[in-house]
């Protein structure tokens, strides 16, 4: 540890300040909330597995081509990609921040010196890793198994980094959010799970999201799942398959601005709603 | 405000819809001391206890601790300035709740350790877990400790950074008499090092045995504040003499002088006074007596 020299420094600003900086507070954080999800089987499984597994069941059930040489399969993998980023920010967030603020972990977080934003940034880094090993995980068992061509242009990959990123973020604030709907620590998996399900299903997941009911596709474009979806199938179709996306193309632009209207909603509430204690404790 | 007071706490109110929880409590703890909250449940401590450590808002009344208000330091992210105040407000006090939030995945070390980074001038974490009786346990995951082990992991984070002032809110509920002892010592520990302690109990006897002072809560409001063999007025409150007459009726009488009636009753009985029993009230007595119950 370096020291620095103040000359004229005032002798009333006495005591080393030992407490990491705050980059090192957020980092100590992320692994701290990274370990907790290692060494939970229930999230392993959950949020880890359930992307993997529903990938090995579908992806083998169905080979439909749907032309412009583009298979169920690669439509159904981009889908689980989208799904997955999904249940590791908005799932994942949605279900254990009531049980952490049920326990009165958050609680306890609010009695010590750490700065609120630390929690939140734990939370995002553990929501970044798990989610960039488990897109990693998804990809691997597609190209092994499924022939998933991975993106072969530059522009492609950054694409599918600022899809996801952003699809992410909007998942990850609002599962911040949905969390202080959840009144007990058991409640947050039943606000959360139908919520996610219903979405998985008139997003474009398991089924072609233009074979979808007219009105199921508009009421799927209010939320960002569906614009994950289409935004990750511009990165693993091909161009010509846009043509028969509803807007004609992939439209990369309104799924920029959709996920990103997603994040400011999900901090406006986030900031607005949050709770460090839970409803019993006032 | 003097520097010796660690807690000032002028016509504190709170109510819960119609429930008032806290009726215009007025409270000094000073720095140093070690100050027991006793009343039965329901009373207004934990109410009381956690607007004191900034986790509830007051309806109305004026609070200090430690110079600052904890209303303003909960509130820090109002303002950075605030916040900043509040961080440092927070590093200064220690609290253990009831029945706080576990990190069940976690080591007791992983946890302490984590905790520790919070404080700009932690303790040494391996010796406060030793400090707690938990160093056999470093290494074992939270959710594996028995339930006076968790409360010692529970003490362990509310002492990791040094605090000026501890808050322990029912820190022994659910013990077994042996844990409650060595956690006992534990807390003397901890005020022999100058730490003040404000803690809440509904034991008579753990007031009685840490408490340098007591304040008595009943329906929100402090009764008296008292050191324990004060309460009551209890040393200076009448013996009760009682004997058996030679017919082997009960009588007693109440006296401020009891040496003198039993030398009395000596002379009368020529000797051994039948059945003679001395008793002043007991602190339970008072207590109860305080409480409402008789």
């Amino acid at each position: 540890m370096t020291t620095t020299t103040k000359p004229a420094a005032p002798v009333t600003a006495v005591a080393p300040n030992r407490r990491p900086g705050p980059a090192r507070l957020a980092l100590r954080q992320g692994r701290l909330e990274i370990r907790q999800f290692l060494r939970s089987r229930e999230s392993v499984v959950f949020t880890l597995g359930f992307p993997i597994i529903m990938v090995l069941i579908f992806a083998s059930i169905f080979d439909d081509d749907l032309g412009s040489g583009v298979s169920y399969t690669q439509y159904f993998i981009t889908g689980m990609i989208a799904t997955g980023l999904m249940t590791v920010s908005f799932q994942n967030l949605g279900i254990w921040i009531p049980i952490e603020r049920d326990r009165g972990v958050l609680k306890r977080y609010r009695g010590t010196p750490m700065p609120k934003w630390v929690w939140f940034a734990g939370k995002v880094l553990m929501v970044l890793v798990i989610g960039v090993v488990m897109t990693a995980l998804l990809l691997a068992v597609s190209v092994a198994l499924f022939d998933l061509r991975l993106p072969s242009t530059t522009a492609a990959w950054l694409t599918f980094g600022w899809v996801s990123a952003l699809g992410i973020t909007a998942c990850t604030l609002c599962g911040i959010a949905i969390s202080s709907l959840a009144r007990t620590a058991r409640s947050g998996s039943a606000v959360v799970t139908p919520i996610a399900l219903v979405l998985q299903f008139i997003s474009g997941v398991f089924f072609v999201f233009t074979n979808l009911p007219t009105w199921m596709q508009q009421v799927a474009a209010i939320f960002p799942l569906k614009w994950m979806c289409q935004g990750l199938r511009a990165v693993f179709l091909p161009e010509s398959f846009g043509a028969q996306e509803p807007g004609g193309s992939f439209e990369l632009t309104r799924v920029a601005l959709v996920l990103g209207a997603w994040c400011v909603i999900g901090l406006v509430l986030c900031l607005t709603t949050f709770r460090w204690t839970s409803r019993r404790d006032g | 405000m003097s520097d010796d007071v660690a807690i000032r706490v002028r016509g504190l109110r709170k109510a819960y819809g119609d429930n008032v929880a806290v009726a215009d409590l007025d409270l000094d703890v000073h720095r140093g001391e070690v100050f027991a909250l006793l009343g039965p449940n329901g009373a207004g401590k934990t109410t009381t206890v956690e607007i004191l450590e900034g986790y509830r808002h007051r309806d109305a009344g004026e609070v200090q601790v430690l110079g600052i208000d904890p209303g303003a330091a909960a509130r820090g992210s109002a303002a950075r300035t605030v916040g900043n105040a509040g961080r440092d407000w927070r590093s200064r006090v220690g609290i253990v709740l009831q029945g706080t939030g576990e990190f069940d995945e976690l080591t007791v070390a992983e946890v302490v350790h984590h905790f520790a980074g919070f404080y700009p001038d932690a303790d040494d974490p391996d010796k406060v877990i030793a400090r707690v009786g938990l160093a056999g346990k470093a290494r074992a995951r939270t959710h594996t400790l028995s339930g006076g082990q968790k409360r010692r992991l529970d003490v362990a984070l509310g002492i990791i950074g040094r605090p000026e002032l501890l808050f322990l809110d029912e820190p022994t509920t659910g013990f077994d008499p042996e844990a409650r002892r060595e956690f006992w010592e534990l807390i003397r520990d901890l005020a022999a090092a100058g730490t003040t302690i404000v803690l809440t109990t509904h034991y008579l006897d753990e007031a009685e045995a840490l408490a340098d002072r007591v304040g008595v809560i009943a329906a929100g409001r402090l009764v008296e504040v008292a050191p324990p063999n004060r309460l009551g007025n209890r040393q200076e409150a009448l013996a009760t003499v009682s004997w058996r007459t030679p017919e082997g009726k009960l009588e007693s009488e109440r006296s401020a002088t009891p040496t003198a009636l039993v030398t009395e009753l000596a002379a009368r009985f020529a000797g051994e006074v039948p059945g003679l029993t001395v008793t002043r009230p007991t602190l339970e007595d008072i207590y109860l007596q305080m409480i409402g119950h008789r």
